[in-house]
């Protein structure tokens, strides 16, 4: 199933360590797995050395500690030390509940580079009703301490339906708070954002419109706060670059060891996920079947196949592929050419029945529980 | 935002730069991102530590490679550097 290009694999350069599908948060658009709590099991901190220094070796130099929660590892420090002996730039991305200076400084001497905070809503009632956990006041108070020992701050907020209103103050708070960094993040409906989808995609003109508050922001910031902004892509009409190409740049490993070209591609069946137990790292990313699966451009159908847009989006999102249209080869159901699109459209029209209807679907939250009950 | 030829140029606390073996080039990293560097950015960059003005950072450059007429493209490059938060000035 491997790619045309197979000789010309490049080296991973992102490496996302998922150290823990552990969170005191239960955000309802978690983009961990529905099953996450089938895979209790953690790598322990030397597959974790290991893992880094593989991967560093490798030419990995971004390095993502994530989850669930990372702050939940009690070795944190001590692999933020090593990533940092190793030459790796290392960000924290965190809901930043249990974090204190304490833990800050020492993350700091460990030579942690910056700290993403994730906040859910710019009121402490959206927030901790997004949360699941009262946490929007220690948020606040993480990200001043973040800003006040010298890290770049990075503000995340994932923007749906539910606080896309307020989106003017969302921007006032990142700038009340000194962001370096604001990563407005509109929903993508993988893992538990797929299974609210009715509940949290914003209706069209809900983005248009915090889209034009946004641009206009950026402009007004221009120099001191850099906006990343993740579209939401079933307003498009080309998917995006998933990944930036299958198996080409990102490495996800998650918490028990399995190594994934993406953060969701759990979700595809037959892929047989190699575990950094068994395999290096070397090994996982140039010869594992799962990583060479869509390397490339063989395993295309039309329209992608025949499509002169194929080397830009590489044919969009083969996640979004497989929930939208069962196939997983097929083209990214965004795509104005895809056969499917309708789906999307479908989508887009079913989330807004229940936005104007007022009957608004409870919202399912990322807990353990509720994790054991879908599986 | 251009460069003050008569204040020291630091390189941003907020970046880091480094040599990456793999790549066998210098990169600027920061949250979320990496710039590739080339060679002559490499050297601009490194001499922006914080003690050299605009003219000796020309100076050093056009001894340690025997030319001369660098003014121009050093000071466009570390223009651009400064829009884009890589250095500093005071």
């Amino acid at each position: 199933m491997a790619g045309s290009d197979k000789l010309n694999i490049t080296p991973p350069r992102w490496l996302l360590a998922e150290l823990s599908y552990k969170c005191p948060l239960q955000c309802p658009y978690c983009s961990n797995p529905l099953d996450y709590a089938k895979y209790p099991h953690e790598l322990s901190t030397d597959d974790w050395k290991r893992v880094l220094s593989q991967a560093r070796k490798m030419g990995a130099v971004q390095l993502g500690f994530s989850g669930g929660e990372p702050l939940t590892r009690q070795d944190l420090s001590e692999l933020v030390r090593y990533a940092r002996e190793l030459g790796y730039y290392s960000n924290l991305i965190t809901s930043g509940y249990g974090l204190t200076e304490d833990r800050i400084i020492e993350l700091k001497q460990a030579g942690l580079d910056h700290i993403q905070v994730s906040i859910q809503a710019s009121t402490q009632e959206l927030n901790d009703h997004l949360a699941g956990t009262e946490s929007y006041q220690h948020k606040q108070d993480v990200a001043r301490l973040v800003k006040k020992h010298g890290y770049p701050m990075v503000l995340c907020v994932v923007i749906h339906r539910e606080n896309i209103h307020q989106m003017p103050q969302i921007l006032e708070m990142a700038e009340n708070l000194g962001a370096d960094y604001l990563e407005l993040a509109n929903t993508q409906y993988y893992g538990w954002a797929h299974l609210n989808r009715d509940a949290l995609l914003p209706t069209r003109e809900q983005f248009a419109e915090a889209e034009q508050i946004a641009q206009a922001f950026k402009e007004k910031v221009a120099g001191k706060m850099k906006i990343y902004y993740v579209v939401p892509d079933f307003y498009e009409d080309r998917p995006k670059a998933c990944m930036n190409g299958w198996g080409t740049t990102f490495l996800t490993i998650a918490p028990d060891g399995t190594a994934l070209p993406c953060h969701s591609a759990r979700e595809l069946p037959g892929l047989d996920c190699p575990n950094v137990n068994d395999f290096s790292i070397d090994q996982i990313w140039n010869e594992s079947k799962a990583f060479n699966f869509f390397r490339g451009t063989d395993w295309m159908q039309e329209p992608c196949r025949s499509c002169d847009e194929k080397h830009q989006d590489f044919g969009g999102c083969r996640c979004q592929a497989y929930l939208f249209n069962n196939d997983m080869y097929s083209t990214d159901p965004v795509c104005s050419k895809s056969p499917q699109r309708h789906r999307i459209d479908e989508a887009i029209a079913a989330a807004r029945e229940l936005a104007t209807s007022g009957t608004e679907k409870p919202l399912v939250f990322r807990n353990s529980k509720n994790s054991k009950q879908l599986f | 935002m251009t460069i003050n030829p008569d204040q020291p140029i630091s390189f941003s606390p907020m970046h880091r730069l480094q040599w990456e073996e793999a790549q066998q080039k210098f990169v600027i990293l920061y949250p979320e991102g990496m710039v590739e560097l080339n060679q002559s950015s490499a050297e601009i960059l490194q001499l922006c530590d914080g003690s050299r003005l605009l003219g000796q950072i020309v100076a050093d450059l056009e001894a340690k490679f025997a030319t001369a007429g660098l003014t121009n493209d050093i000071t466009n490059f570390l223009n651009v550097a400064l829009q884009n938060g890589w250095i500093r000035q005071a």
